[in-house]
């Protein structure tokens, strides 16, 4: 199939914006601008007043395969991937059984593949069924497609573990994602500890159940000189250790999640089980730290974390509810609202969800030609309201039902062939 | 977001917490439970509000005491009552919580008493009935998790009117395992929108919430100073999984500073009323000759909860 998708703004995260046609040939981007000689198209996509973008990359996307397939299944959720504009994600582990062995990924990534959505990137389990007790082959898991190693929500005691697997993870050149979480602070907590919880009567999550864990890892890294990602910070005195970490010189990437730009605890309302999710929902302080660390490059990544749950695991009170927010949809709009309401130019707003994931996958997120023809062509006006009938995902469960957003996806490529339109 | 506990016309039509809720409201239940005070000194303690209207009783929680203000205030009310420990039936089966509220609504009951561990249940199952068209079923909540026990809120909000009159003026503390406890947290609100001069809390940090002065509370860690002045003093119960763990080092260690003796009493107001929700432990958090002395309402706190009671059915059951 060869495509002119003309008309459109391009928006390219590395060599800038411009107006024009985008030329696709054979999988690949094959000009930009004026078309190749000789090139004829197959098929003009007229996308004027539209946003031409490198497919987004979102880091943390639940499939729910093998185990948990009565929350989600590959199809549901890699449709609703490519409906949002997600051309790569990465799979978390917490999966049942957990991605602990070479054939659950190798199965996984297979059928992916088959079914010709978005591309898939698991993460490998770092122990064995995620019990923190016993490395995991990381080198047969690599071969066979793991792309890092996480411990996922599940908090490691084991310090001494977890400075053997950098170490081992050192080694090799393996890259860890870890998100900070202590065993023991907050170990009953469903909520940010402060004055919601307090008002609400719900246990609390301290910020230090999320600092210390997180200096631990810092700490243990540096020694180590390990490849660190880490995952969904929450808190104000988070940015502030990762900004100094930064500053020390210390190569480190982190993300957050998106619903972290826009909520906190206050919207937790009258006990709304949509708003449990993990890392909790902090402070608004917090989150203003949360939009400024997004803005200056302090966090690297926007990741949707997302969590589709089913509706008995969510209609349960908010302490038994399941944590999770439907998310991979929302990743694109909620990300241009952040932009919008704190005045973040486009290409760096949209390198958040595109080129820094990619380059933590290592893989590419340019409109350049030559580049794979993952593309996701959005129109950034469009307006609609966020309902379980407008979301692909399986998961409803998401505490922005009902609210109206801009941004929406019109043309989704992946390898240069239209999976998702509307 | 409009209160769940008021209906379009802003009457009350469940009674989950006493937040958010207008003075008026709060005054109306009062008021009306001090027409049914009377009643439970007559030789027929019934009145006919509730006839022919079925109100079932759902702890998930353990309670004797609570179960039975309900029980009691419902027949008083002509209501038809039935009890249901679900804490050692359904859910054991795999029932979720709202399949056993479908199913009682199937049975027509009109008010639930519900009693849950979890903060929150009695505002997911009012959310439900609306979302499912019943929100003619009415909702009281009788203690759920650490978040609110209204009721019981209301019964000391009438026994310290009772006594004392007017809040204006008044110094209220609250003393012992704050962080724990739905009926502080629904005192505490209902004490400031009635207008409470001030509102203390007394206790180890261990046992107050993060963020206790956000309730509009003033916060003492000193018992004797916390108590200077007070007009009205609310001793909480210490349930025994917190006594000796991570929270306390001992019972007796809590006695010597928190527990009240006559001796810390002293330095209250001399005319202070002394309070406990119950069940109390003697000699943990109150001494014997409080509890059972002169400026000790803790009797007559349990005979105005039955009217409250009486008062909060019959004004939910009364809206439409």
């Amino acid at each position: 199939m060869r495509l002119e998708i003309a008309n459109a703004r391009l928006v390219d995260p590395v060599t800038g914006e411009r107006e024009g046609s985008l030329y696709v040939a054979d999988g690949r981007i094959a000009a930009v601008g004026a078309a190749p000689v000789g090139f004829r198209a197959d098929r003009v996509l007229d996308m004027r007043g539209c946003v031409v973008v490198p497919g987004l990359v979102d880091i943390a996307v639940r499939l729910r395969e093998p185990g948990l397939e009565y929350k989600a299944t590959l199809e549901s959720e890699l449709a609703a991937a490519i409906a949002g504009g997600v051309t790569s994600l990465a799979c978390p582990p917490d999966t049942d059984p957990p991605l602990d062995e070479p054939g659950l990924v190798e199965m996984l990534k297979h059928r992916a593949r088959m079914l010709h959505l978005a591309h898939v990137y698991p993460v490998g389990a770092l122990t064995a069924g995620l019990e923190g007790t016993a490395l995991t082959q990381m080198g047969e898991l690599t071969e066979a497609g793991c792309v890092a190693f996480s411990h996922a929500d599940v908090a490691l005691a084991d310090t001494d573990l977890l400075r053997r697997a950098m170490q081992y993870a050192a080694t090799f050149g393996y890259a860890l994602w870890l998100r900070p979480n202590d065993p023991y602070l907050g170990r009953n907590g469903v909520a940010h500890d402060g004055d919601v919880a307090t008002r609400l009567g719900l246990p609390g999550i301290p910020v230090t159940a999320e600092t210390i864990a997180l200096a631990t890892i810092l700490t243990l890294a540096r020694e180590c000189d390990v490849r660190l990602h880490v995952c969904r910070v929450s808190c104000a005195r988070s940015v502030a250790m990762l900004r100094e970490a930064k500053a020390d010189g210390m190569a480190v990437s982190c993300d957050v999640a998106v619903h972290h730009l826009h909520l906190c605890d206050g919207d937790i309302g009258w006990f709304d089980a949509n708003t449990r999710v993990v890392p909790p929902l902090r402070s608004s302080a917090d989150r203003a730290a949360l939009r400024a660390a997004l803005a200056d490059g302090t966090i690297d990544i926007v990741c949707s974390d997302h969590a589709p749950v089913d509706d008995d695991s969510k209609q349960l009170p908010f302490g038994e509810a399941e944590p999770g927010v439907t998310g991979v949809e929302l990743l694109l709009p909620l990300t241009l609202r952040w932009a919008a309401e704190d005045g973040v130019a486009l290409p760096t707003a949209l390198a958040r969800i595109t080129r820094a994931p990619a380059q933590l996958l290592g893989i590419a997120a340019s409109l350049a030609p030559g580049a794979p023809a993952d593309l996701c062509v959005f129109d950034a006006q469009a307006a609609w309201t966020v309902g379980r009938d407008t979301l692909t995902s399986q998961g409803k469960n998401t505490p922005f039902l009902g609210v109206d957003l801009a941004g929406r996806v019109r043309c989704t490529l992946v390898d240069g062939e239209i999976v998702h339109e509307t | 977001m409009r209160n769940p506990q008021l209906n379009a016309r802003g009457e009350l039509t469940h009674l989950l917490t006493l937040e958010g809720l207008p003075i008026d409201v709060i005054r109306n239940i009062l008021d009306t439970a001090a027409q049914f005070v009377s009643i439970g000194e007559r030789e027929v303690k019934k009145v006919p509000l509730l006839r022919g209207n079925a109100v079932f009783n759902l702890f998930f929680e353990n309670s004797t005491r609570t179960r039975t203000t309900f029980e009691i205030a419902a027949k008083r009310l002509s209501a038809d009552v039935i009890n249901l420990n679900i804490g050692v039936s359904s859910t054991n089966k795999g029932e979720t919580l709202l399949d056993t509220i479908d199913n009682l609504v199937a049975m027509d009951a009109d008010v639930f008493v519900v009693r849950h561990a979890q903060s929150g249940a009695p505002h997911l199952i009012a959310q439900h009935l609306a979302q499912v068209g019943r929100s003619h079923v009415h909702v009281v909540n009788a203690g759920d998790g650490r978040h609110a026990h209204p009721t019981q809120g209301l019964l000391d909000l009438y026994t310290i009117r009772h006594y004392k009159k007017d809040f204006h003026g008044l110094t209220v503390a609250i003393v012992g395992d704050v962080l724990h406890s739905r009926v502080a947290r629904s005192l505490i609100h209902g004490l400031t929108t009635l207008g409470t001069s001030e509102v203390r809390v007394i206790g180890p940090r261990t046992l107050l919430p993060t963020a206790a002065e956000t309730l509009g509370v003033r916060v003492y860690h000193d018992m004797r100073e916390g108590l200077r002045g007070c007009d009205a003093i609310v001793m909480l119960r210490l349930q025994n999984e917190r006594m000796n763990g991570t929270l306390l080092p001992s019972a007796a260690e809590y006695f010597k500073h928190y527990g009240l003796t006559q001796e810390k009493l002293a330095l209250a107001r001399p005319d202070a009323i002394v309070m406990h929700p119950g069940p109390m432990n003697r000699g943990v958090e109150i001494d014997s000759p409080v509890a059972d002395g002169e400026r000790s309402v803790i009797l007559p706190q349990v005979t105005f909860g039955i009217a409250v009671r009486m008062a909060v059915m019959s004004i939910v059951a009364g809206a439409r």
